[in-house]
Protein backbone atom coordinates (compact mmCIF):
# COMPACT_ATOMS: atom_id res chain seq x y z
CA UNK A 1 0.00 0.00 0.00
CA UNK A 2 2.49 2.17 1.08
CA UNK A 3 4.30 1.40 -2.08
CA UNK A 4 1.62 2.20 -4.54
CA UNK A 5 1.36 5.98 -2.51
CA UNK A 6 5.17 6.24 -3.40
CA UNK A 7 4.12 5.42 -6.78
CA UNK A 8 1.37 7.74 -7.27
CA UNK A 9 3.72 10.50 -6.24
CA UNK A 10 6.29 9.64 -9.08
CA UNK A 11 3.57 9.64 -11.70
CA UNK A 12 1.94 12.73 -10.16
CA UNK A 13 5.58 14.65 -10.62
CA UNK A 14 5.70 13.35 -14.10
CA UNK A 15 2.46 14.72 -14.52
CA UNK A 16 3.33 18.08 -12.84
CA UNK A 17 6.44 18.49 -15.11
CA UNK A 18 3.94 17.24 -18.41
CA UNK A 19 1.34 19.76 -17.40
CA UNK A 20 1.59 23.71 -18.57
CA UNK A 21 -1.88 24.65 -17.45
CA UNK A 22 -1.64 26.24 -13.92
CA UNK A 23 -5.18 24.95 -12.91
CA UNK A 24 -3.67 21.47 -13.27
CA UNK A 25 -0.37 21.93 -11.74
CA UNK A 26 -2.21 23.33 -8.52
CA UNK A 27 -4.73 20.04 -8.53
CA UNK A 28 -1.67 17.73 -8.86
CA UNK A 29 -0.32 19.60 -5.92
CA UNK A 30 -3.10 19.61 -3.79
CA UNK A 31 -3.39 15.31 -4.54
CA UNK A 32 0.07 15.29 -4.20
CA UNK A 33 -0.55 16.81 -0.62
CA UNK A 34 -2.87 14.69 0.22
CA UNK A 35 -1.14 11.49 -0.88
CA UNK A 36 1.73 12.68 1.37
CA UNK A 37 -0.56 13.48 4.26
CA UNK A 38 -1.73 10.04 4.24
CA UNK A 39 2.01 8.64 4.50
CA UNK A 40 2.10 8.80 8.06
CA UNK A 41 -0.48 6.34 8.43
CA UNK A 42 1.50 3.28 7.29
CA UNK A 43 4.64 3.69 8.97
CA UNK A 44 4.99 1.72 11.97
CA UNK A 45 6.21 4.62 14.89
CA UNK A 46 6.04 4.51 18.47
CA UNK A 47 3.77 7.60 18.30
CA UNK A 48 0.34 7.43 20.12
CA UNK A 49 -3.03 6.82 17.68
CA UNK A 50 -4.31 10.10 17.76
CA UNK A 51 -1.55 12.06 17.60
CA UNK A 52 -0.73 10.09 14.43
CA UNK A 53 -4.01 11.17 13.50
CA UNK A 54 -3.54 14.28 14.61
CA UNK A 55 -0.38 14.80 12.42
CA UNK A 56 -2.27 13.50 8.91
CA UNK A 57 -5.71 15.89 9.60
CA UNK A 58 -3.35 19.21 9.94
CA UNK A 59 -1.34 17.99 7.26
CA UNK A 60 -3.94 17.52 4.77
CA UNK A 61 -5.67 20.37 5.80
CA UNK A 62 -2.84 22.72 5.02
CA UNK A 63 -1.10 20.36 2.36
CA UNK A 64 -4.11 19.37 0.33
CA UNK A 65 -6.88 21.70 0.75
CA UNK A 66 -5.87 25.17 2.15
CA UNK A 67 -2.17 26.30 0.53
CA UNK A 68 -4.26 24.39 -2.75
CA UNK A 69 -7.14 26.54 -2.33
CA UNK A 70 -4.67 29.99 -1.67
CA UNK A 71 -3.16 28.77 -5.24
CA UNK A 72 -6.90 28.78 -6.91
CA UNK A 73 -7.65 32.31 -5.13
CA UNK A 74 -4.52 33.83 -6.04
CA UNK A 75 -4.23 32.24 -10.30
CA UNK A 76 -8.04 33.78 -10.09
CA UNK A 77 -6.64 37.26 -9.25
CA UNK A 78 -3.69 37.38 -11.80
CA UNK A 79 -5.59 35.62 -13.79
CA UNK A 80 -3.04 33.45 -15.64
CA UNK A 81 -4.51 30.09 -17.40
CA UNK A 82 -1.23 28.57 -18.53
CA UNK A 83 2.54 28.76 -19.20
CA UNK A 84 3.17 30.27 -22.51
CA UNK A 85 6.78 29.45 -23.04
CA UNK A 86 8.46 26.99 -20.86
CA UNK A 87 12.62 27.26 -20.76
CA UNK A 88 12.62 23.29 -21.05
CA UNK A 89 10.13 21.53 -23.52
CA UNK A 90 7.20 19.60 -22.08
CA UNK A 91 8.82 16.11 -23.48
CA UNK A 92 12.28 16.76 -22.37
CA UNK A 93 10.75 18.01 -18.77
CA UNK A 94 9.53 14.63 -18.19
CA UNK A 95 12.47 12.67 -19.74
CA UNK A 96 14.47 15.22 -16.93
CA UNK A 97 11.85 13.49 -14.52
CA UNK A 98 13.13 10.32 -14.78
CA UNK A 99 16.69 11.12 -15.24
CA UNK A 100 15.95 12.63 -11.77
CA UNK A 101 14.18 10.07 -10.47
CA UNK A 102 17.12 7.71 -11.74
CA UNK A 103 19.77 9.97 -9.87
CA UNK A 104 17.63 10.03 -6.67
CA UNK A 105 17.66 6.47 -6.81
CA UNK A 106 21.30 5.90 -7.07
CA UNK A 107 22.40 8.26 -4.03
CA UNK A 108 19.51 6.78 -1.59
CA UNK A 109 21.75 3.81 -2.90
CA UNK A 110 25.00 5.69 -1.41
CA UNK A 111 23.19 6.73 1.24
CA UNK A 112 23.68 4.68 4.88
CA UNK A 113 20.85 4.97 6.85
CA UNK A 114 21.24 4.79 10.43
CA UNK A 115 17.87 2.68 10.90
CA UNK A 116 15.37 0.75 8.56
CA UNK A 117 12.64 2.62 6.68
CA UNK A 118 9.25 1.63 6.05
CA UNK A 119 9.57 0.97 2.29
CA UNK A 120 12.95 1.04 0.34
CA UNK A 121 11.14 3.16 -1.90
CA UNK A 122 10.76 6.44 0.65
CA UNK A 123 13.69 7.83 0.39
CA UNK A 124 14.74 7.78 -3.23
CA UNK A 125 10.90 9.01 -3.89
CA UNK A 126 11.38 11.89 -1.35
CA UNK A 127 14.95 12.99 -2.74
CA UNK A 128 13.19 12.66 -6.78
CA UNK A 129 10.28 14.56 -5.17
CA UNK A 130 12.12 17.36 -4.20
CA UNK A 131 14.49 17.15 -7.40
CA UNK A 132 11.49 17.45 -9.52
CA UNK A 133 10.37 20.40 -7.32
CA UNK A 134 13.67 22.02 -7.80
CA UNK A 135 13.71 21.69 -11.59
CA UNK A 136 9.59 23.23 -11.72
CA UNK A 137 11.41 26.29 -9.86
CA UNK A 138 14.46 26.59 -12.38
CA UNK A 139 12.74 25.44 -16.06
CA UNK A 140 8.81 27.76 -15.77
CA UNK A 141 9.09 31.21 -16.44
CA UNK A 142 5.18 32.23 -14.42
CA UNK A 143 5.86 33.38 -10.76
CA UNK A 144 2.51 30.68 -9.93
CA UNK A 145 4.11 27.93 -11.46
CA UNK A 146 7.38 28.79 -9.66
CA UNK A 147 5.47 28.82 -6.27
CA UNK A 148 3.94 25.39 -7.40
CA UNK A 149 7.71 24.02 -7.98
CA UNK A 150 8.31 25.53 -4.39
CA UNK A 151 5.10 23.58 -2.85
CA UNK A 152 6.48 20.17 -4.56
CA UNK A 153 10.05 20.68 -3.44
CA UNK A 154 8.46 21.38 0.27
CA UNK A 155 6.28 18.07 -0.29
CA UNK A 156 9.82 16.20 -0.80
CA UNK A 157 11.01 17.23 1.92
CA UNK A 158 8.48 16.78 4.43
CA UNK A 159 8.31 13.23 2.76
CA UNK A 160 12.13 12.67 4.18
CA UNK A 161 11.43 13.96 7.33
CA UNK A 162 8.63 11.87 8.27
CA UNK A 163 9.64 8.96 6.91
CA UNK A 164 13.14 9.27 8.95
CA UNK A 165 12.30 11.15 12.11
CA UNK A 166 9.06 10.37 12.67
CA UNK A 167 10.08 9.40 16.60
CA UNK A 168 11.64 12.92 16.62
CA UNK A 169 9.83 15.73 18.10
CA UNK A 170 7.13 16.40 15.63
CA UNK A 171 6.82 20.09 16.53
CA UNK A 172 9.59 20.75 13.88
CA UNK A 173 7.43 19.65 11.12
CA UNK A 174 4.31 21.42 12.33
CA UNK A 175 6.60 24.38 12.82
CA UNK A 176 7.77 24.09 8.88
CA UNK A 177 3.96 23.52 7.69
CA UNK A 178 3.54 26.81 9.31
CA UNK A 179 6.24 28.65 7.53
CA UNK A 180 5.59 26.98 4.05
CA UNK A 181 2.14 28.05 4.26
CA UNK A 182 3.15 32.08 5.13
CA UNK A 183 5.86 31.41 2.57
CA UNK A 184 3.06 31.12 0.16
CA UNK A 185 0.58 33.17 1.70
CA UNK A 186 3.21 36.01 0.96
CA UNK A 187 4.47 34.63 -2.23
CA UNK A 188 0.99 35.09 -3.47
CA UNK A 189 0.60 38.46 -2.34
CA UNK A 190 3.61 39.63 -4.02
CA UNK A 191 2.67 37.54 -7.51
CA UNK A 192 -0.78 39.76 -6.96
CA UNK A 193 1.40 43.14 -6.91
CA UNK A 194 3.54 42.25 -9.51
CA UNK A 195 0.54 41.36 -11.83
CA UNK A 196 -1.04 44.88 -10.80
CA UNK A 197 1.93 46.81 -11.55
CA UNK A 198 3.42 45.24 -14.42
CA UNK A 199 0.03 43.58 -15.95
CA UNK A 200 2.04 40.08 -16.23
CA UNK A 201 4.15 37.81 -13.87
CA UNK A 202 6.62 36.61 -16.11
CA UNK A 203 9.53 36.22 -13.87
CA UNK A 204 12.02 35.85 -16.81
CA UNK A 205 11.36 39.45 -17.56
CA UNK A 206 12.56 40.92 -14.20
CA UNK A 207 15.64 40.90 -15.35
CA UNK A 208 15.00 43.89 -17.20
CA UNK A 209 14.33 45.75 -14.20
CA UNK A 210 16.54 48.38 -13.53
CA UNK A 211 16.69 51.94 -12.17
CA UNK A 212 17.60 53.49 -15.42
CA UNK A 213 16.11 52.07 -19.12
CA UNK A 214 18.63 51.78 -21.42
CA UNK A 215 17.93 53.13 -25.02
CA UNK A 216 17.02 49.55 -26.66
CA UNK A 217 15.07 48.46 -23.70
CA UNK A 218 12.73 51.43 -23.64
CA UNK A 219 9.94 49.65 -26.02
CA UNK A 220 9.41 47.09 -24.18
CA UNK B 1 0.94 -30.00 -21.56
CA UNK B 2 -1.59 -30.61 -24.60
CA UNK B 3 -0.64 -28.92 -27.79
CA UNK B 4 -4.30 -29.33 -28.58
CA UNK B 5 -5.47 -26.43 -26.18
CA UNK B 6 -2.97 -23.60 -27.11
CA UNK B 7 -4.21 -24.31 -31.10
CA UNK B 8 -7.98 -24.23 -30.12
CA UNK B 9 -6.86 -20.67 -28.58
CA UNK B 10 -5.28 -19.26 -31.67
CA UNK B 11 -8.77 -20.60 -33.74
CA UNK B 12 -10.96 -19.00 -30.95
CA UNK B 13 -8.94 -15.95 -31.62
CA UNK B 14 -9.10 -16.28 -35.43
CA UNK B 15 -12.43 -16.90 -35.25
CA UNK B 16 -13.79 -13.80 -32.62
CA UNK B 17 -11.05 -11.26 -33.68
CA UNK B 18 -13.24 -9.36 -35.54
CA UNK B 19 -16.09 -9.57 -33.10
CA UNK B 20 -13.97 -6.96 -31.20
CA UNK B 21 -14.66 -4.16 -33.86
CA UNK B 22 -17.80 -5.08 -33.26
CA UNK B 23 -18.28 -4.64 -29.72
CA UNK B 24 -16.19 -1.37 -29.84
CA UNK B 25 -18.73 0.06 -32.44
CA UNK B 26 -22.03 -0.50 -30.70
CA UNK B 27 -20.36 0.69 -27.35
CA UNK B 28 -19.49 3.91 -29.74
CA UNK B 29 -23.29 3.68 -30.38
CA UNK B 30 -24.42 3.67 -27.37
CA UNK B 31 -23.12 6.26 -26.30
CA UNK B 32 -24.06 8.12 -28.77
CA UNK B 33 -27.44 7.47 -28.37
CA UNK B 34 -27.56 5.12 -31.91
CA UNK B 35 -28.42 1.61 -32.49
CA UNK B 36 -25.40 0.96 -34.14
CA UNK B 37 -24.18 -1.66 -36.77
CA UNK B 38 -24.90 -5.42 -36.28
CA UNK B 39 -21.72 -7.01 -33.91
CA UNK B 40 -20.70 -8.96 -36.77
CA UNK B 41 -20.51 -6.09 -39.16
CA UNK B 42 -17.40 -6.96 -39.77
CA UNK B 43 -17.65 -10.38 -40.88
CA UNK B 44 -20.07 -9.48 -43.28
CA UNK B 45 -17.63 -6.84 -44.79
CA UNK B 46 -14.69 -9.20 -45.11
CA UNK B 47 -16.97 -11.80 -46.46
CA UNK B 48 -18.60 -8.70 -49.19
CA UNK B 49 -14.79 -8.10 -49.96
CA UNK B 50 -13.39 -11.54 -50.46
CA UNK B 51 -16.43 -11.77 -53.65
CA UNK B 52 -15.30 -8.53 -54.84
CA UNK B 53 -12.34 -8.19 -57.54
CA UNK B 54 -9.64 -5.74 -56.92
CA UNK B 55 -8.55 -2.91 -59.32
CA UNK B 56 -5.11 -2.02 -59.25
CA UNK B 57 -3.08 1.69 -60.33
CA UNK B 58 -1.10 1.44 -63.07
CA UNK B 59 1.85 3.36 -60.42
CA UNK B 60 1.30 0.50 -58.18
CA UNK B 61 4.29 -2.00 -58.49
CA UNK B 62 4.68 -5.63 -56.65
CA UNK B 63 4.99 -3.69 -53.03
CA UNK B 64 1.34 -2.51 -53.14
CA UNK B 65 0.14 -6.20 -53.81
CA UNK B 66 2.46 -7.70 -51.22
CA UNK B 67 1.53 -5.75 -48.77
CA UNK B 68 -1.43 -6.86 -47.16
CA UNK B 69 -0.29 -10.86 -47.26
CA UNK B 70 2.64 -10.30 -45.93
CA UNK B 71 0.73 -7.82 -43.03
CA UNK B 72 -1.95 -10.64 -42.62
CA UNK B 73 0.68 -13.60 -42.22
CA UNK B 74 3.48 -11.44 -39.84
CA UNK B 75 0.57 -10.89 -37.72
CA UNK B 76 -1.19 -14.68 -37.53
CA UNK B 77 2.41 -15.71 -37.08
CA UNK B 78 2.80 -13.09 -33.75
CA UNK B 79 -0.58 -15.21 -32.71
CA UNK B 80 1.34 -18.17 -32.42
CA UNK B 81 3.93 -16.62 -29.70
CA UNK B 82 1.00 -15.04 -27.12
CA UNK B 83 -0.42 -17.29 -24.14
CA UNK B 84 -3.65 -17.66 -23.56
CA UNK B 85 -4.73 -17.34 -20.01
CA UNK B 86 -3.68 -20.22 -18.34
CA UNK B 87 -2.81 -21.85 -21.58
CA UNK B 88 0.57 -21.66 -23.27
CA UNK B 89 1.82 -20.13 -25.60
CA UNK B 90 1.98 -22.51 -29.25
CA UNK B 91 5.88 -21.62 -29.79
CA UNK B 92 7.66 -20.36 -27.40
CA UNK B 93 11.80 -19.99 -26.66
CA UNK B 94 13.96 -17.29 -24.61
CA UNK B 95 14.47 -13.90 -26.30
CA UNK B 96 10.95 -14.46 -28.84
CA UNK B 97 9.52 -11.02 -27.49
CA UNK B 98 12.07 -9.43 -30.13
CA UNK B 99 10.66 -11.68 -32.93
CA UNK B 100 6.62 -11.27 -31.64
CA UNK B 101 7.71 -7.46 -31.63
CA UNK B 102 9.37 -7.22 -34.89
CA UNK B 103 6.55 -9.44 -36.63
CA UNK B 104 4.21 -6.97 -35.72
CA UNK B 105 7.18 -3.95 -37.11
CA UNK B 106 7.20 -6.02 -40.45
CA UNK B 107 3.39 -5.42 -40.73
CA UNK B 108 3.48 -2.08 -40.47
CA UNK B 109 6.69 -1.79 -42.42
CA UNK B 110 4.44 -3.58 -45.67
CA UNK B 111 1.77 -1.49 -44.94
CA UNK B 112 3.89 1.37 -45.00
CA UNK B 113 5.73 0.15 -48.58
CA UNK B 114 2.28 -0.56 -50.13
CA UNK B 115 1.40 2.95 -49.03
CA UNK B 116 3.98 4.84 -50.69
CA UNK B 117 3.90 2.30 -53.73
CA UNK B 118 0.89 4.14 -54.30
CA UNK B 119 2.71 7.55 -55.21
CA UNK B 120 -0.17 9.34 -54.12
CA UNK B 121 1.97 12.48 -51.53
CA UNK B 122 -1.56 11.94 -49.37
CA UNK B 123 -1.00 8.27 -48.68
CA UNK B 124 2.59 9.22 -48.23
CA UNK B 125 1.39 11.58 -45.46
CA UNK B 126 0.04 8.60 -43.54
CA UNK B 127 2.60 6.64 -44.17
CA UNK B 128 4.87 9.12 -42.59
CA UNK B 129 3.14 9.49 -39.71
CA UNK B 130 2.69 5.89 -39.03
CA UNK B 131 6.46 5.62 -39.25
CA UNK B 132 7.09 8.43 -36.82
CA UNK B 133 4.83 7.10 -34.07
CA UNK B 134 5.57 3.66 -34.52
CA UNK B 135 9.22 4.82 -33.79
CA UNK B 136 8.46 6.03 -30.40
CA UNK B 137 5.57 3.10 -29.72
CA UNK B 138 7.85 0.36 -30.46
CA UNK B 139 10.30 1.82 -27.78
CA UNK B 140 7.80 1.83 -25.28
CA UNK B 141 6.62 -1.53 -26.15
CA UNK B 142 9.86 -2.93 -25.63
CA UNK B 143 10.13 -1.23 -22.21
CA UNK B 144 7.06 -2.68 -21.02
CA UNK B 145 8.47 -5.59 -22.25
CA UNK B 146 11.64 -5.17 -20.72
CA UNK B 147 9.42 -4.82 -16.97
CA UNK B 148 7.62 -7.67 -17.42
CA UNK B 149 10.54 -9.40 -17.69
CA UNK B 150 12.66 -8.31 -15.09
CA UNK B 151 9.12 -9.23 -12.62
CA UNK B 152 8.98 -12.61 -13.41
CA UNK B 153 12.87 -13.12 -14.65
CA UNK B 154 11.38 -14.41 -18.32
CA UNK B 155 12.33 -13.12 -21.31
CA UNK B 156 9.96 -15.12 -23.21
CA UNK B 157 6.16 -14.15 -23.75
CA UNK B 158 4.97 -17.41 -22.11
CA UNK B 159 7.73 -17.27 -19.30
CA UNK B 160 6.14 -13.59 -18.44
CA UNK B 161 2.60 -14.19 -18.90
CA UNK B 162 1.72 -17.63 -18.52
CA UNK B 163 4.30 -20.00 -16.71
CA UNK B 164 5.13 -17.73 -13.90
CA UNK B 165 1.87 -17.14 -13.15
CA UNK B 166 0.78 -15.45 -9.90
CA UNK B 167 4.06 -14.50 -8.87
CA UNK B 168 4.25 -11.82 -10.98
CA UNK B 169 2.16 -9.69 -9.19
CA UNK B 170 4.18 -10.92 -5.66
CA UNK B 171 6.63 -8.59 -6.87
CA UNK B 172 4.77 -5.33 -7.34
CA UNK B 173 1.39 -5.00 -7.87
CA UNK B 174 1.70 -1.03 -8.23
CA UNK B 175 4.54 -1.24 -10.86
CA UNK B 176 2.61 -3.78 -12.79
CA UNK B 177 -0.63 -1.62 -12.81
CA UNK B 178 1.53 0.89 -14.44
CA UNK B 179 2.98 -1.63 -16.91
CA UNK B 180 -1.37 -2.66 -17.80
CA UNK B 181 -1.68 1.14 -18.28
CA UNK B 182 0.98 2.02 -20.44
CA UNK B 183 0.24 -1.43 -22.86
CA UNK B 184 -3.07 -0.37 -23.26
CA UNK B 185 -2.18 3.40 -24.57
CA UNK B 186 0.12 1.13 -26.75
CA UNK B 187 -3.32 -0.91 -27.87
CA UNK B 188 -4.69 2.24 -28.71
CA UNK B 189 -1.88 3.46 -30.57
CA UNK B 190 -1.06 0.47 -32.72
CA UNK B 191 -4.56 0.48 -33.41
CA UNK B 192 -5.38 3.67 -34.53
CA UNK B 193 -7.52 4.56 -31.72
CA UNK B 194 -8.60 7.61 -30.79
CA UNK B 195 -6.51 9.50 -29.12
CA UNK B 196 -3.89 9.04 -31.42
CA UNK B 197 -6.13 8.70 -34.75
CA UNK B 198 -9.67 8.45 -35.68
CA UNK B 199 -11.36 5.55 -37.62
CA UNK B 200 -14.11 7.05 -38.23
CA UNK B 201 -12.37 10.17 -40.45
CA UNK B 202 -12.21 8.77 -43.86
CA UNK B 203 -10.69 11.70 -46.11
CA UNK B 204 -9.34 14.12 -43.43
CA UNK B 205 -5.99 14.80 -43.42
CA UNK B 206 -5.78 13.73 -40.07
CA UNK B 207 -5.69 9.86 -40.59
CA UNK B 208 -3.21 7.94 -40.37
CA UNK B 209 -4.81 3.97 -41.10
CA UNK B 210 -7.33 4.69 -43.26
CA UNK B 211 -5.34 6.70 -45.31
CA UNK B 212 -2.88 4.30 -46.07
CA UNK B 213 -5.96 1.68 -47.06
CA UNK B 214 -7.80 4.12 -49.30
CA UNK B 215 -6.40 2.58 -52.50
CA UNK B 216 -7.12 -1.12 -51.42
CA UNK B 217 -9.69 -2.54 -53.11
CA UNK B 218 -11.46 -6.37 -52.32
CA UNK B 219 -9.44 -9.21 -51.19
CA UNK B 220 -7.02 -7.01 -50.21
CA UNK B 221 -8.68 -4.11 -47.85
CA UNK B 222 -10.02 -7.60 -46.42
CA UNK B 223 -6.73 -8.69 -45.51
CA UNK B 224 -6.21 -5.34 -43.76
CA UNK B 225 -9.11 -5.36 -42.07
CA UNK B 226 -9.08 -8.70 -40.87
CA UNK B 227 -5.11 -8.42 -39.89
CA UNK B 228 -6.07 -4.74 -38.07
CA UNK B 229 -8.46 -7.08 -35.74
CA UNK B 230 -5.88 -9.49 -35.17
CA UNK B 231 -3.91 -6.80 -34.30
CA UNK B 232 -6.31 -5.64 -31.59
CA UNK B 233 -6.55 -8.89 -30.14
CA UNK B 234 -3.21 -9.63 -29.94
CA UNK B 235 -2.09 -6.38 -28.37
CA UNK B 236 -4.97 -6.88 -26.17
CA UNK B 237 -3.89 -10.20 -24.94
CA UNK B 238 -1.12 -9.02 -23.85
CA UNK B 239 -2.61 -6.54 -20.68
CA UNK B 240 -5.70 -9.45 -20.53
CA UNK B 241 -2.28 -12.08 -19.96
CA UNK B 242 -1.19 -9.81 -17.06
CA UNK B 243 -4.69 -9.08 -15.71
CA UNK B 244 -5.49 -12.63 -15.62
CA UNK B 245 -6.20 -14.28 -12.46
CA UNK B 246 -3.35 -17.38 -12.63
CA UNK B 247 -5.10 -18.34 -8.90
CA UNK B 248 -7.41 -20.53 -10.91
CA UNK B 249 -6.76 -24.10 -11.95
CA UNK B 250 -5.47 -24.71 -15.55
CA UNK B 251 -7.84 -27.58 -16.19
CA UNK B 252 -10.57 -24.95 -15.01
CA UNK B 253 -12.85 -25.34 -17.91
CA UNK B 254 -14.01 -21.42 -17.77
CA UNK B 255 -10.46 -20.38 -18.53
CA UNK B 256 -11.18 -19.72 -22.46
CA UNK B 257 -14.50 -18.34 -21.54
CA UNK B 258 -12.62 -15.82 -18.86
CA UNK B 259 -9.65 -14.78 -21.35
CA UNK B 260 -12.02 -13.84 -23.69
CA UNK B 261 -13.98 -12.07 -21.48
CA UNK B 262 -10.90 -9.67 -20.79
CA UNK B 263 -10.51 -9.26 -24.17
CA UNK B 264 -14.08 -8.25 -24.46
CA UNK B 265 -13.70 -5.72 -21.77
CA UNK B 266 -10.77 -3.94 -22.93
CA UNK B 267 -12.96 -3.69 -26.56
CA UNK B 268 -15.42 -1.97 -24.76
CA UNK B 269 -13.18 0.30 -22.60
CA UNK B 270 -11.91 1.23 -25.84
CA UNK B 271 -15.26 2.10 -27.31
CA UNK B 272 -16.12 4.25 -23.89
CA UNK B 273 -12.29 5.80 -24.39
CA UNK B 274 -13.41 6.67 -28.16
CA UNK B 275 -16.91 7.94 -26.73
CA UNK B 276 -15.43 10.02 -23.76
CA UNK B 277 -12.10 11.79 -25.62
CA UNK B 278 -11.28 14.05 -28.65
CA UNK B 279 -8.36 12.60 -31.12
CA UNK B 280 -4.75 14.50 -29.75
CA UNK B 281 -3.28 17.17 -31.96
CA UNK B 282 -0.87 15.55 -34.31
CA UNK B 283 1.83 17.34 -32.65
CA UNK B 284 1.05 16.44 -29.01
CA UNK B 285 0.96 12.15 -30.28
CA UNK B 286 4.75 12.03 -29.60
CA UNK B 287 4.53 13.71 -26.18
CA UNK B 288 2.19 10.86 -24.91
CA UNK B 289 3.93 8.49 -26.15
CA UNK B 290 7.32 10.21 -24.32
CA UNK B 291 5.22 10.33 -21.28
CA UNK B 292 4.20 6.61 -21.84
CA UNK B 293 7.94 5.80 -22.04
CA UNK B 294 8.14 7.49 -18.90
CA UNK B 295 5.45 5.50 -16.96
CA UNK B 296 7.01 2.39 -17.98
CA UNK B 297 10.97 4.02 -16.88
CA UNK B 298 9.43 4.96 -13.69
CA UNK B 299 8.40 0.99 -13.42
CA UNK B 300 11.47 -0.88 -14.70
CA UNK B 301 13.37 1.99 -11.79
CA UNK B 302 11.46 0.39 -9.38
CA UNK B 303 11.72 -2.70 -10.21
CA UNK B 304 15.01 -2.43 -10.15
CA UNK B 305 15.90 -1.50 -6.62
Amino acid sequence: MLDGILMLLVLLNLFSLGSTRISASIRVVAYQGAAIGLVPLFLRGKIPGTMLLGIVFVTLLVKAVLLPGFLRYAQKRVNVRREEKTFVGVSTSILCGVAALGVAFFISSRLPLPFATASPFIVPVALSVSLTGSFIIISRAQALSQVIGYLILENGIYLFGIALFLEQPLLVELGMLLDVFVGVFVMGITIFHINREFEHTDTSRLSGLADWLPEERSLE
Amino acid sequence: MNIVYPLLNVLIALLAAPLMAGIINRVKAFFAGRKGPSLLQLYFDIGKLLRKGAVYSRTTGVFFRLGPPVGLAAVFMALFFIPWGAYPAVLFFPGDLVLFVYLLGTQRFFMILAALDTGSSFEGMGAGRDAQFSVLSEAVLFLCLAVMSAASGSVSLNGMLCSAGGKIWQVSPPVLIVVVFVLYIILLVENYRVPFDDPNTHLELTMIHEVMALDHGGADLAMINYASALKFWILAALPAGLLFPYALNPDFPGNALLFFGIIAATAVLTGIVESGMARLRLLKVPQLLTAAAALSLVALIFLAK
